[in-house]
């Protein structure tokens, strides 16, 4: 018989689960084809040498200590955003708009900072920074969770709308507050009375943030793996219909969750304004609620996970800057570089879930 | 028969999934013109996996196919199609917005021409005895209706193989007879048709020969009057059965749940249940038969506290007579009330379980919120999970496998077992045998008649006339959401049954 004309040249299968290592050997194996495919872009395109364009990528982050701290930073604010987001996500909740959560989490921040001193003493404005921030975030994620369990309006579209509301409330207010006067920027907030700055832990001014969200980190993995709550998100996110079948009041759960991930978020805004910059503008949180999509997906909703996708993410944006600089191309092909390396490794977990099965060569029967 | 040329040959077909489940192994089926072919065997035993492989659905790993003789490769249902082969899904593929018609020629080259499609339509009809009006919508038609019109869309694109996976799964026995009819008028004028089936009297009534497999071989066929049920079920398993249930007498039964004129409607508004009452009895297999759809989901799903209820009353009636309401009231605050109720669910893996959860996370669903601690006790569950697997013999690689990896038995097992692992005073099964092989069936019949002589009240919704005759004391019949009559389950005739489902009281005079 003739197979050679008449099989279709490949077919795909489900894989049944491989063991961990050999997920992570497919994985290596993107990361390693993707730096080939840059590679050869840079070449072709720049004519640089891709290996001077690596270094530099790497050095963008670990350069100086000063660009590890700002590195790690960063990875802290982005990882405290993709937190936030992912109890919402293992409920199948899909809450975009961390970026307004945490956004209007820093204007509460903000306007304690600005309204309360001379009234209340430096703690006391910290506590209320904090608690407002925090109950700010879990307000603006509430809202869709209520219509969501109320009236199972589509809570990404609502979230995502959320975040417009808050950016225009923040550049309201960044002209209301603005300082100097004229400049449509608030600027540096008490940067004489330094009230409502969060304390900085010795010499080293990111280590509060970055401790936090470590705490943060650990206390949302128990929480989700290990506490009735967690149980409750992972059964409504599996199957509504289950968790009603065991008496799991299922809008109470949705609203309950959604209250946690916009609080988080709320605390990722406080920590941009009390602790970091010290000061609000609309762009403040810098697309972090949406990079946190991305952050939570790619660890598969683990926390623990995220701690090195959300590197992974900093690292390869702060190495495009880097290259933006050092070889005065523009930010565009770092970008361009960036996303080849993510639509590598994103692709390679369809190699994970699934095989190709080519034909097999003519003659050649097992 | 032997010397005329098959309509198929498949040589030596295997297909394997996931890299190593072998669906089929070196099958070799012959399929002839003007033969009605019986392809039997138990759920997991690679019969849909065959019949997918001629209809371009799978591409097989090895061996050929061979129409009228000529070697033939199938890459697609459209290859399919066009060497006259076409296969009639359990689920149905049509538009529910569109018409019969329009349904049939949905796809296909051409101009569109509703009128002389509409004729043709009717021609196939009057031929072989279908009763399909072109102009219904989908929406409007009962589920058999529906069958009709996928078999005559496959006869409109020509086919003159037909294959139909478990087509009687849903039909009442009247409609079965009506089905089986209109596939003879086909086998005599000269088609090739395959029926798909687990169940034992419809070879025996329609078939001219069976093939059977199991665990994905091939282990003989022969024509249907020279065998009986017993030996092909032997084949079919693989070792002897004995093929009947037990009914042990109810011992001391007293009424456990009263349902009082019981009005539901669905979110649309659609009556599901109307004014439906009867009483289930402690130590005793209240069966409840119907057609798919006459409102046994809503049934159980009331009692469950998961419904929503227009009016009437659902009683719970305790050993000394004390009787609680359970209307108003939702899984939770029922098991708080302390009234042991279990439930398995039609939907095993949408609703009783959780798909991608473990065997210990899934028993965990009925136990999780025990103790005042803000972590989940994960080791009772877990002890759980090992006991079931132990006693049921569930066939899993370990505790810690997901629910959805194991075969439907199994997963029924695990279902049944965490509902009757809390000693319920009720237990509803919906469908509890759907799907299931042989062996299982009887492991859950067996489970449930101990839950019976314990004292327990079971409702048992069934689809399989022949099994509730044989296991029920009571048969309450629903038919269009009303309760059709309620019939000892000793000495009660299948057909009477048969009609009851299809007419209120059985078109008797009404009780």
């Amino acid at each position: 018989m003739n197979n050679k004309t008449r099989e279709p040249l490949f077919h795909i299968a489900k894989r049944a689960a491989l063991p961990w290592y050999r997920t992570w050997a497919i994985r290596g194996g993107a990361l390693v084809l993707a730096l080939i495919v840059c590679a050869l872009i840079t070449t072709l395109v720049t004519g640089e040498n891709p290996l001077q364009v690596y270094v530099a990528i790497f050095k963008g982050s670990f350069g100086t200590s000063r660009k590890v701290w700002v590195l790690l930073q960063n990875v802290a604010m982005l990882l405290c955003v993709s937190l936030a987001v992912t109890p919402a996500f293992r409920m199948r909740c899909w809450n975009l708009g961390g970026e307004g959560q945490a956004l209007i989490g820093g204007l509460a921040a903000a306007a304690c900072m600005i309204l309360l001193p001379g009234k209340l003493p430096n703690w006391a404005v910290i506590v209320c920074m904090t608690v407002s921030s925090i109950l700010a975030g879990a307000v603006w994620a509430g809202i869709p969770a209520l219509f969501k369990a109320r009236w199972n309006t589509n809570e990404t579209l609502f979230t995502l709308m959320m975040n417009y509301v808050a950016t225009q409330l923040v550049a309201y207010y960044c002209v209301v507050w603005e300082s100097p006067k004229g400049s449509g920027n608030i600027g540096i907030i008490n940067p004489n009375t330094q009230i409502g700055w969060f304390p900085q832990i010795g010499s080293y001014k990111y280590l509060l943030n970055i401790l936090i969200v470590a705490a943060v980190c650990v206390a949302m993995y128990i929480y989700l793996n290990f506490s009735k709550h967690g149980y409750e998100i992972a059964v409504v996110g599996e199957s509504e219909r289950t968790a009603r079948y065991v008496g799991i009041k299922v809008d109470r759960v949705i609203i309950r969750t959604m209250l946690l991930s916009g609080a988080v978020c709320g605390l990722a805004g406080l920590l941009l304004v009390g602790s970091t910059n010290h000061t609000l503008t609309p762009t403040i949180v810098d697309g972090r609620g949406f990079t946190a999509v991305m952050v939570s997906w790619l660890a598969k909703f683990n926390p623990v996970w995220m701690i090195l996708t959300s590197f992974l993410l900093v690292f390869l944006s702060r190495g495009a800057g880097e290259i933006a600089t050092r070889f005065s191309l523009n930010q565009s092909f770092g970008d361009i570089l960036t996303g080849v390396i993510l639509f590598f490794i994103i692709g390679s977990e369809f190699f994970i879930n699934y095989r190709i099965i080519f034909r097999r060569p003519a003659g050649k029967e097992d | 028969m032997d010397n005329k040329t098959p309509a198929v040959t498949m040589r030596n077909i295997t297909k394997r999934f996931d890299g190593k489940v072998v669906a089929n192994d070196k099958v070799w089926l012959n399929i002839y013109r003007g033969e009605i072919l019986a392809l039997l065997g138990e759920n997991g035993s690679g019969k849909t996996t065959l019949m997918n492989m001629l209809s371009g659905i799978y591409f097989p790993d090895e061996g050929e196919i061979a129409i009228d003789g000529k070697e033939v490769v199938i890459r697609s249902p459209k290859d399919a199609f066009a060497l006259g082969i076409g296969m009639i899904h359990q689920h149905f593929k049509l538009v529910d917005v569109l018409t019969a018609a329009e349904n049939i020629v949905l796809g296909l080259p051409g101009k569109l021409d509703l009128k002389a499609a509409s004729e043709k339509i009717r021609a196939i009809c009057s031929a072989y005895g279908f009763e399909v009006d072109p102009n219904q919508k989908i929406y409007n038609m009962s589920v058999s209706q529906k069958q009709t019109v996928e078999i005559v869309k496959v006869l409109y694109r020509g086919a003159d193989i037909l294959i139909l996976d478990e087509p009687t799964a849903v039909l009442t026995p009247q409609e079965t007879d009506k089905l089986f009819a209109v596939l003879r008028n086909m086998r005599n004028d000269g088609k090739a048709i395959v029926i798909i089936t687990h169940k034992m009297h419809e070879v025996e009534a329609l078939s001219d020969r069976v093939a059977v497999l199991r665990h994905g071989q091939f282990i003989g066929d022969m024509p249907t009057k020279t065998t009986n049920a017993q030996e092909m079920t032997n084949m079919m398993v693989g070792h002897p059965v004995v093929l009947n249930i037990d009914r042990p007498e109810p011992k001391n039964p007293k009424p456990r749940i009263e349902v009082k004129g019981l009005t539901v409607r669905d979110i649309e508004g659609t009556l599901k249940l109307d004014d439906v009452s009867f009483t289930a009895n402690s130590g005793e297999i209240l069966g409840v038969a119907g057609i798919s759809g006459c409102g046994q989901k809503e049934l159980l799903e009331a009692i469950a506290g998961l419904q929503p209820v227009e009016k009437g009353s659902i009683c719970y009636i305790e050993d000394d007579g004390t009787r609680e309401e359970l209307i108003g009231k939702d899984p939770l605050s029922i098991q708080n009330m302390g009234v042991s109720l279990s439930f398995v669910p039609e939907d095993r893996l949408g609703m009783g379980l959780v798909g991608n959860m473990d065997l210990s996370d899934n028993m965990m669903l009925r136990s999780f919120r025990r103790g005042h601690s803000l972590f989940t006790d994960r080791k009772t569950p877990h002890q759980l999970a090992e006991t079931v697997v132990r006693d049921l013999e569930v066939n899993t690689p370990g505790v810690s496998t997901p629910v959805r990896r194991l075969s439907g038995g199994n997963v029924q097992k695990v279902l049944v077992g965490r509902e009757i692992a809390s000693a319920p005073r009720v237990l509803l099964t919906a469908y509890a045998v759907r799907g299931l092989d042989i062996n299982s069936s009887y492991t859950i019949y067996d489970l449930i008649n101990r839950q019976k002589s314990e004292g327990v009240a079971v409702i048992y919704v069934g689809e399989d006339l022949d099994v509730l005759l044989e296991l029920a004391d009571r048969i309450l019949v629903l038919c269009g959401g009303k309760v059709s009559g309620i019939v000892p389950g000793r000495g009660a005739k299948k057909r009477d049954v048969g009609l009851m489902m299809t007419k209120l009281g059985g078109g008797q005079t009404n009780e």
